[in-house]
């Protein structure tokens, strides 16, 4: 069954240089665990191909239920350098979040997720 | 019950809302208003406005913000901590000294100015005796831009601010402090925690990060059910309330708007993160994976559990070069085939600045309501009512980009139809002052609290 992340997590993204920060949140504690074995570095960096130019690396922080990616390359050359309306990668964030996930029925059940098609 | 020392966020940038400082001071009790005003460009901003007045160069908000507050600070002992000096923290003190005096509470004000953060005067010095100040990104030596830089400054921990309050200052003025050390420095005094105390100098540091956006961790900016979360216009920005053992609360005053949940709270932690493992600050590297927060009440959320470690022996430097022009053009395109139309007037304009053999660092076009943010994850803006066209270039060179702005509006008349939204005019052009991270040892830097009261 698709379940769109947005439905499942918030965001938050940021700069350091020309790198985007996109801290994904999930919406539940029981969420976390789905959301942490989906986003691969490996997905995440297909999800952003052609908007970044760099490396993604991946941080897992199961204490705030969140991950954590570095976008490298995200920003035209970053800060006051980059002619993107998008210079500090303010909304990378939902970005990430149009990524839809394929969930077994049996666990978008025990979990109660939000279903895509809803 | 265990004393409870109140750190109140009362801005979060040079910009932020001129009211909240004085709201924070006057919702109810709090001990030390914390103002944070420096971003990475702010630096430079504030230099080239020294340069031009050299009783310049401070966010001049600050002024204002410290009128507003006066009553809190010289009768109920309000203390403020703001890094609003820039790169002339003596010229702050001494404006807000000035407005003090004609407050009639300048013989209640005791001003700790921080300085020995600008390293601007040192840098043939530095770079003589071996310091490349590479830059952290790409690893290039400072040498290379050298002649162009117009601002160096190391990034302070709480060391000098403690030391400023210790001699009994009430309003604390620095310059490149880190944002953290605004807040974690009046716990390290108030608890009198010790330097190699690595727990709760990373709970400082963590409160610190939390407030240092003022509302982006109160409701501000909150995507998590941001619908309904209540009366922004009225919205409370954010007071850390901790205790000695490194546990705080955030919470903000009654009768506000916003929201301050578990949410929220983890919204802003992930803000601008880097490896969460190791958030590096002069004072401690905090683990972020250590951080534990639950909600303990409405709008109040508790932050406990935090370590440390002992930080590096280096500092960043934050340093501000020249780097060339831009400008940006926009014009607004219609339905129908809005998309298409902007496509075809980029490529006319693209065609144009090629003919007239202009290069270019860079040159970069977005369609905005298709593709600018989300590129192609948003699909293709067929059908959009309406498409801006945005064309931005850089160049070393300041005719190229000039004659960039001339190629604009003839597009108007000379390019697809139904275009509109040029009434701004001609863009402008404007000087590019860049970011150089890089890292120099702290033993070379020496900070000094002078203190300046009646």
């Amino acid at each position: 069954m698709k379940v769109r992340l947005v439905d499942i997590a918030h965001a938050r993204s940021g700069d350091k240089g020309d790198t985007a920060n996109v801290g994904v949140i999930a919406m539940r504690s029981e969420w976390y665990p789905l959301i942490a074995r989906h986003l691969t570095r490996d997905r995440v960096a297909r999800h952003f191909q052609g908007m970044i130019d760099g490396d993604v690396e991946r941080y897992e922080l199961p204490n705030l239920d969140a991950l954590n990616f570095l976008l490298h390359g995200a920003l035209g050359g970053g800060g006051t350098l980059s002619l993107k309306t998008d210079a500090q990668g303010k909304v990378f964030s939902t970005a990430l979040l149009r990524m839809v996930l394929d969930v077994p029925d049996e666990e978008v059940r025990r979990l109660e997720l939000p279903r895509g098609d809803e | 019950m265990s004393r409870i020392v109140r750190v109140a966020a009362g801005q979060g940038f040079w910009g932020d809302w001129l009211e909240a400082p004085r709201r924070q001071v006057e919702g109810g009790p709090i001990d030390y208003l914390m103002l944070d005003y420096l971003a990475e460009v702010t630096m430079s901003i504030l230099q080239k406005q020294k340069e031009r007045d050299p009783a310049m160069g401070y966010a001049r908000d600050f002024v204002g913000a410290m009128e507003s507050v006066f009553p809190a600070v010289a009768e109920r002992g309000v203390r403020v901590i703001a890094n609003a000096g820039g790169v002339n923290p003596p010229a702050a003190a001494a404006a807000v000294y000035d407005a003090a005096r004609k407050h009639g509470v300048s013989d209640r004000i005791r001003i700790g100015v921080v300085t020995g953060d600008n390293i601007l005067p040192r840098i043939e010095e530095l770079i003589a005796s071996g310091h490349a100040l590479a830059n952290m990104d790409t690893g290039e030596p400072l040498s290379t831009i050298r002649e162009r830089v117009l601002s160096a400054n190391a990034y302070i921990g709480a060391g000098p601010i403690v030391e400023a309050l210790r001699q009994g200052a009430n309003v604390v003025i620095t310059g490149r402090s880190t944002d953290t050390a605004l807040t974690m420095a009046p716990l390290l005094h108030e608890f009198e925690w010790k330097r190699d105390d690595w727990n709760r100098l990373a709970a400082g540091i963590i409160a610190g990060h939390i407030i240092e956006c003022g509302a982006q961790c109160s409701g501000g900016n909150c995507l998590f059910d941001w619908r309904n979360i209540p009366d922004l216009a009225n919205v409370g920005y954010p007071i850390v309330e901790a205790t000695a053992d490194g546990t705080f609360h955030v919470t903000k005053h009654p009768n506000t708007g916003g929201r301050i949940s578990r949410h929220t709270v983890i919204e802003q932690l992930v803000y601008e993160m880097g490896n969460p493992h190791e958030y590096i600050t002069p004072d401690v590297i905090a683990d972020f994976t250590s951080i534990n927060v639950e909600n303990a009440g409405p709008d109040r959320v508790r932050v406990f559990g935090i370590t440390g470690k002992a930080p590096t022996d280096k500092l960043k430097v934050s340093i501000a070069y020249r780097a060339g022009f831009k400008a940006i053009g926009t014009l607004v395109y219609a339905w129908p085939d809005a998309i298409e139309k902007a496509q075809v007037a980029d490529r006319v304009l693209r065609q144009r600045l090629d003919r007239l053999g202009l290069r270019f660092d860079e040159i970069h076009t977005e369609f905005l309501g298709a593709t600018a943010t989300h590129g192609a994850l948003a699909g293709d803006g067929r059908d959009a009512p309406e498409i801006q066209l945005r064309i931005g270039v850089r160049s070393g060179d300041r005719a190229t980009v000039e004659r960039f702005t001339r190629e604009i509006a003839p597009l108007v008349l000379n390019g697809p139809p139904s275009v509109t939204g040029f009434a701004g005019g001609r863009p402008k052009t404007e000087e590019v002052v860049a970011y150089w991270p890089a890292l120099i040892d702290k033993r070379e830097i020496t900070t000094h609290v002078e203190m300046l009261a009646r």
